[in-house]
């Protein structure tokens, strides 16, 4: 007798308790709680915020625990909670050039106005493993000191100044923003929609692509102008009250690449921008963005297009871990009924190939 | 934090209405693809996102849901997105064809032929026909402005002249209403000609292509072929081996690993309505149940 496959509803149901019991894992070990996560593992929470695209240090350690510490997963649950908020207005412009900064380099100048801050970083740090670390550790408490005060000066408005570096694009006062979350994609795409994809793009993607603009191809000579990390104001236009109010700080990293020159018969030659700005401390994401804004910028600064990185369609349409791992993952899903119709053809194909070749032998033999 | 609270059918109603004149165009213009402003979902890009936004759009507190997957009710996505309605909407849902006013399925077309009133919302996954000739949107959005769809037909000309056929088994490209090449998501073709002059509204989602399009009842769809290599569908010949029927669509069931094989519908809700009804084939199923509770 035969008996048709039945029962997914139960499937389904025993596998999710499975999962549960596996992120819970052995519990005589005490549970992570989000206070730890957010805290001891704030880089990849960092993450998590950037390319699930919401500011939400809590949401976003719930989310990495729910995941199992799978930060893909942790973004697409992020996400998929986003994608139900309201939406009810654009914050004004943040600016950085009054970060609260707690670090900021420049690869370009030795001395900058407000200094150089290496703050917590793991550049020059030896990477051996501290065995120290498999116990409870223990540092010792920092001293602190009253916050700089008043405006670091960024490093591109310094070359700005003597017209050494193109001005950034200003839009139009008033002009409204893109969202590509509100509004499907259409090509040629506008630089904000294309930094919304990028600050949103997988990092080990734009790693690779910028990776592979320095290795040349779409290579544009670039110079880490500065990168800064620290906290800014978010402000926000409220039209009933008819001023800005405070929303509260964000911690932002931005990178602000300085390129090759552009120039023509009209007009001096001078460098050009590639820009990274990513939520938290993500220093490669938001370097990695910044290289390949840069390279994407090709059709706009007249260069010719022939690397991945500066094809605006191939970069902004597969940038999308949430999107990628969905498509790459749903192949585990039933194909029974297209491979049936493939089997099909195949094996019509393969009878008459048989056919033909037993009548060409019949026929060979015939004349022999 | 607060347990968040989600609206009928989970999207919100402004959501909803973007949707829905998305799909309005679509209708007016069928097969022509509407990008939509597609939202992420609470289940993976390629799970069919686009086939529940557009149910979710659509349904009604009064409406029947069927969801399937392989043209069975049973498939665990299905199971999936059939319980996503039921606690998101309250809706009832129903195995049954003849029963269901929406019917959300991937890759089949239910056997019985579908009447006035029900929609029939597909899961697409690559909504673009021409995309495998040509990777660019900017391209193949140019190619169907200008009805410029000669490579198609190279494409298939090139099949036979390696093959012998049209080597294109599932996802046959259609042309609608005379006009627009169209996709007709990863049905086998033994399908096609179910969505030419079909009674019910058809609709097709795609969430992480972010389109949507249609076809209104009663509209010509023409699978492309040459009139010296007409379109012809694939069926296995034989009977199902449970119900007896020679006309269905028919899965392969491997029985044992020395090439014992059956073939049995793929529609499960057409098999068992058929055994119910007395038809038999040459294997006994298992007795089954007829299932049209929630959930």
């Amino acid at each position: 007798m035969y008996v048709a496959v039945k029962g997914g509803e139960r499937a389904i149901e025993n596998a999710h308790r499975m999962l549960t019991h596996e992120r819970r894992g052995d519990r005589d070990i005490p549970e992570l709680s989000l206070d730890q996560i957010s805290g001891q593992l704030s880089l990849g929470v960092d993450r998590v915020m950037v390319e699930g695209s919401l500011y939400d240090r809590n949401l976003a350690a719930l989310a990495i625990k729910q995941a199992r510490g799978d930060l893909i997963e942790a973004i697409f649950l992020v996400r998929a909670f986003r994608a139900t908020l309201p939406r009810f207005g654009a914050s004004e412009p943040v600016d950085t050039s009054v970060m609260q900064v707690r670090r900021r380099v420049s690869s370009t100048f030795k001395e900058i106005p407000g200094g150089q801050i290496l703050g917590p970083t793991f550049d020059y740090t030896h990477r051996l493993l501290d065995p120290q670390l498999a116990e409870i550790s223990d540092p010792d408490a920092l001293e602190t000191a009253e916050p700089l005060a008043g405006v670091t000066p960024r490093v591109t408005d310094i070359l700005g100044r003597d017209g050494l570096i193109e001005p950034s694009p200003q839009t139009e006062p008033g002009a409204s923003v893109g969202d590509i979350t509100r509004d499907p994609l259409d090509f040629p795409a506008d630089r904000d929609l294309r930094l919304q994809n990028l600050s949103r793009a997988d990092e080990g993607f734009l790693l690779a692509l910028g990776y592979s603009t320095q290795r040349g191809y779409g290579r544009n000579h670039p110079f880490a102008g500065e990168i800064r990390f620290g906290d800014v104001d978010v402000e926000f236009m409220a039209e009933d009250a008819g001023f800005v109010v405070p929303l509260g700080a964000i911690a932002l990293t931005e990178c602000q690449m300085v390129n090759q020159f552009k120039g023509s018969a009209t007009e001096a030659p001078c460098f050009t921008r590639g820009y990274g700005l990513a939520f938290g401390q993500s220093e490669r994401k938001a370097m990695s963005m910044a290289l390949v804004d840069r390279a994407l910028r090709a059709r706009e600064l007249g260069e010719e297009a022939i690397a991945p990185a500066q094809d605006e369609e191939f970069v902004m349409s597969h940038s999308d871990n949430v999107q990628a791992t969905g498509f790459v993952e749903h192949l585990k899903l039933p194909h029974y009924v297209d491979f049936q119709s493939e089997l099909g053809l195949l094996r019509k194909l393969r009878a008459e190939f048989a056919e033909l070749t037993t009548a060409d032998k019949q026929i060979q033999e015939a004349a022999e | 934090m607060t347990a968040p609270v989600y609206n009928f059918a989970y999207l919100d109603e402004q959501t909803k209405r973007m949707i829905r004149r998305a799909i309005l165009k679509a209708i007016a213009i069928p097969g022509y693809q509407v990008p939509f402003a597609s939202r992420e979902m609470p289940m993976p890009y390629g799970w069919g996102t686009g086939g529940v936004q557009v149910t979710a759009a659509i349904l009604g507190p009064t409406d029947t849901l069927k969801v399937i997957d392989q043209g069975s009710d049973d498939t665990t996505n299905a199971i999936s997105i059939r319980k996503f309605f039921a606690k998101t909407a309250g809706v009832s849902t129903t195995t049954s064809t003849a029963d269901a006013t929406v019917i959300q399925t991937r890759h089949r077309i239910p056997e019985a032929a579908l009447s006035e009133g029900q929609v029939l919302v597909y899961q697409v996954p690559i909504p673009e026909p021409l995309r495998f000739l040509e990777p660019r949107e900017t391209e193949t959005r140019r190619m169907h402005a200008l009805s410029e769809y000669g490579l198609m037909h190279v494409k298939l000309y090139e099949d036979i002249a390696r093959f012998g056929h049209i080597a294109t088994s599932y996802a046959y490209p259609v042309k609608v209403n005379g006009r627009y090449v169209m996709d007709p998501s990863p049905t086998p073709k033994f399908d096609n000609p179910k969505m030419d002059n079909c009674a019910a509204l058809q609709l097709f989602g795609a969430g992480r292509e972010k389109r949507i399009y249609a076809i209104p009842p009663y509209t010509t769809v023409v699978s492309l072929d040459f009139e010296d290599h007409p379109f012809a569908r694939y069926r296995h010949e034989a009977p199902c081996a449970l119900c007896g029927a020679d006309d269905s669509y028919l899965d392969e069931i491997v029985t044992d690993d020395r090439g014992g094989r059956m073939f049995v519908c793929s529609d499960t809700d057409y098999c068992e309505t058929r055994q119910a009804s007395g038809h038999r084939g040459s294997e006994r199923a298992a007795p089954h149940k007829k299932d049209h509770a929630h959930g």
